[in-house]
């Protein structure tokens, strides 16, 4: 205890250097915590949000998008894809669980997904207000959902087209809250969940109505994103440019929809809304089984009324008719959704079906563990280089320590000396240093602590309000255990130097040249 | 043949020192008892100092034995002499090295804690007083005249009640006036505690004013 008070007694007499090294160490330990705390959270978050989905499969284009957008609706879907084929995938018996989810709509920034209940139970989401839909243009709102815009039971609203705010408002149906879920901690806090046929419809109504311009501003904000494979991205959205829709008609004319031919491998991947196209196409086709049409085309291109397509299959198709049969509603086989979200029967699945699901050409398929990880690795990156940097910054704090202990010594080698003369021996002079040095550490990493919890938990604040990410300063993960001992061990290094020229003091010598 | 006197405080026979090849300190023998005094008197180089860095167990000596209390400190270890010296012996220097962060009452408590003897704040209020510091005792060394600052210096080494106290130059860079008052204190507090005193020295104004003088003569 008394070399602990005579160290803290000598600190004060130099405040400034004292604090100056205190802060750099703090500075650094709350840098290197705070990319710990939010490196694993991030982690557990995303591990968390994708918890019981195995794979994603969604249409074809960079599979960490599909992810991105299937399970944590961070990003544009790369397109949809036919229910039917979909749900073929969800039948096989490799498979336990496939959740089906239609994207495309958002209602005050948060995305608003066209689903089952089996999707609020994935996240073991309870109903607080209310209950789970039970028909269409009813929606059960997330608690960040609830809590951000005050809507509760028995509150009507319209979503508006696009995934982001601002987009085309469907003024004409609005959906009617019929539950409230309580906080998970997981993505679905910040959906508004409703029923497949919600967005079906909808957007069967919006498509009689036409809403060319919405998908334009769609494309927009989808070439807009950046992410490492956008051109996939964009090779796989042939929206309405004209671009699109000639290729398209060219291809068309020159196989002459061969049944062989592999027009999935083309077809054209919307980033939401698809199946508006397919219900103008229905309404322009007929789509008997013996055509085996839809399997062939792209469907965007029969948007445009002078398709070749038109002429060559003129005899074959009652497009009236189809119009007729297809006028509310669009047929079973036509239905689009954004993703289906499978759960494996066995492990053992993870093996084949991925690669059975890419090889069928349609579909893609992604792991969101793997996915996870790449993504992961890539944030990872940074978060080393920024990692690097707080080190730097404690090694700094740490010379900076040993620097002002080893200058102090010169001018302290008296009392040092006259320590030994009261009875002070090496060891406890060595100590004695030690322990000047660790109280600056110890100050700098406790501040250093305090400081990077208290900013992850601002940050968790602004993440819960902005994105609803969910992070906290509240928590204490493994590795800063580790990371404490490396500290406290890198302010002994710091110190160990000046303090073993104090052990080595001679006495003697010391007390005759002063 | 060397006669030992059982309440002798310090014994010295047969001490030698030496720096490499030169001869420093070649001593036959003397003994201090309880309360009495000795000024070691010479010029500067005849090895004063070094003969009280023995006495207080800083350096070996190359033969010869110190006993303090009857334990010959040559045999002790590092650490066992550097309690020893803590518990046993008190020491002055001209230059009095308080320490800087400390106030003059800490000062003086440093002194016991190091000694490993339990606080005594009765007898540092005393020795406050009798020195004349009771006023100064929160001051910082920085803001003592050299006259308190000494008698802080004076008052540690008494505090934990050595039985052998050490000064080294305790009056050279005093003024008469000082130096004369400064010895007087140091003989004085030194018998008031019952403490053998070694006052090593080149200040002539020394002699005459202890109870016995060792005179150095630099070693050819």
């Amino acid at each position: 205890m008394t070399w602990v008070r005579l160290a803290l007694a000598n600190l004060s007499l130099s405040p400034l250097t004292t604090a100056v090294n205190v802060l750099l160490m703090a500075l650094g330990t709350a840098s290197i915590v705070l990319l710990l705390l939010a490196g694993v959270q991030l982690a557990q978050t995303m591990s968390r949000d994708a918890e019981g989905i195995d794979l994603v499969v969604g249409a074809q284009g960079s599979p960490v998008q599909l992810v991105l957008s299937a399970v944590y609706h961070a990003d544009v879907p790369p397109g949809n894809i036919r229910l039917e084929e979909a749900q073929r995938w969800a039948d096989d018996p490799r498979v336990a669980a496939g959740i089906p989810l239609s994207l495309g709509d958002s209602f005050r920034g948060f995305r608003i997904v066209g689903t089952t209940p089996q999707y609020v139970e994935l996240y073991g989401a309870q109903v607080t207000a209310g209950q789970i839909w039970n028909e269409s243009m009813q929606a059960v709102l997330g608690s960040a959902v609830a809590q951000a815009t005050g809507l509760g039971v028995g509150s009507t609203f319209a979503g508006a087209h696009g995934l982001v705010d601002g987009g085309h408002s469907h003024d004409s149906q609005l959906y009617r809250v019929v539950g409230v879920l309580a906080p998970t901690g997981n993505v679905i806090d910040r959906l508004v969940v409703t029923s497949l046929d919600s967005v079906w419809e909808l957007h069967a109504e919006e498509a009689a109505h036409g809403h060319d311009d919405d998908h334009a501003d769609e494309q927009d904000h989808a070439e807009e994103h950046d992410h490492d494979s956008a051109h996939d991205h964009d090779e796989h959205h042939d929206h309405d440019s004209e671009h699109g829709r000639d290729s398209e008609h060219d291809h068309h004319t020159e196989h002459d929809h061969d049944a062989e031919h592999d027009h999935d491998t083309e077809h054209d991947h919307h980033a939401e809304h698809d199946h508006e196209k397919e219900h103008d196409h229905v309404k322009e086709h007929d789509h008997e089984k013996e055509h085996d049409h839809e399997k062939e085309h792209d469907h965007d291109s029969h948007d445009d009324k002078a398709h070749d397509h038109d002429e060559e299959h003129a005899d074959a198709h009652d497009h009236d008719e189809a119009h007729a049969d297809h006028a509310d509603h669009a047929h079973e086989e036509d239905l689009e959704i954004t993703a289906m979200l499978l759960a494996y029967q066995t492990p053992l699945a993870a093996m084949s079906l991925p690669r059975e699901i890419n090889a069928a050409g349609a579909l893609q398929a992604a792991a969101p563990a793997l996915e996870i990880s790449r993504v992961l690795q890539l944030v990872g990156v940074g978060m080393s280089a920024l990692g690097a940097f707080a080190w730097v910054l404690v090694v700094t704090a740490a010379l900076s320590i040993f620097a002002a202990l080893y200058g102090s010594l010169r001018a302290r080698r008296g009392e040092l000396a006259m320590l030994r003369c009261l009875g002070a021996t090496r060891t406890e002079l060595l100590l004695y240093l030690v322990v000047e040095g660790l109280l600056m550490s110890v100050a700098g990493v406790t501040l250093g602590f305090v400081a990077g919890h208290g900013v992850m938990e601002l940050v968790g604040i602004w993440l819960a309000d902005t994105s609803g990410v969910v992070m906290t300063g509240w928590v204490w993960v493994p590795a800063e255990t580790l990371l404490l001992l490396g500290l406290f061990a890198v302010g002994i290094i710091s110190a160990i130097i000046p303090a073993v020229q104090a052990y080595r003091t001679d006495v003697a010598r010391t007390l005759v040249e002063g | 043949m060397t006669t030992i006197d059982s309440n002798a405080v310090i014994e010295v026979s047969g001490l030698s020192f030496s720096y490499g090849s030169r001869d420093i300190i070649q001593l036959d023998e003397f003994q201090l008892t309880a309360g009495s005094s000795l000024a070691v008197l010479g010029p500067s180089g005849c090895g004063k100092t070094t003969l009280l860095h023995l006495l207080a167990g800083l350096l070996k000596p190359g033969s010869g034995s110190i006993r303090i209390l009857g334990q010959d400190i040559t045999g002790m270890s590092g650490a066992q002499l550097d309690r020893f010296r803590g518990r046993h012996i008190g020491m002055v220097f001209q230059r009095l090295f308080l320490m800087p962060a400390l106030n003059v009452r800490q000062n003086i408590q440093l002194a016991r804690q190091l000694s490993r003897q339990p606080r005594d704040d009765a007898l540092i209020n005393a020795l406050l007083g009798q020195l004349g510091l009771t006023d100064f005792a929160q001051h910082k060394p920085r803001m003592l005249s050299q006259g308190q600052a000494q008698r802080v210096a004076i008052a540690r080494a008494l505090v934990h009640g050595p039985a052998l106290v050490l000064a080294d130059e305790p009056t050279s860079a005093l003024d008469d006036g000082h130096a004369r008052q400064a010895l007087s204190l140091l003989r004085d507090s030194a018998e008031a505690v019952g403490a053998a005193l070694v006052v090593v020295t080149h200040d002539q104004r020394i002699r005459g004013q202890l109870d016995s003088e060792l005179e150095m003569e630099p070693l050819p």
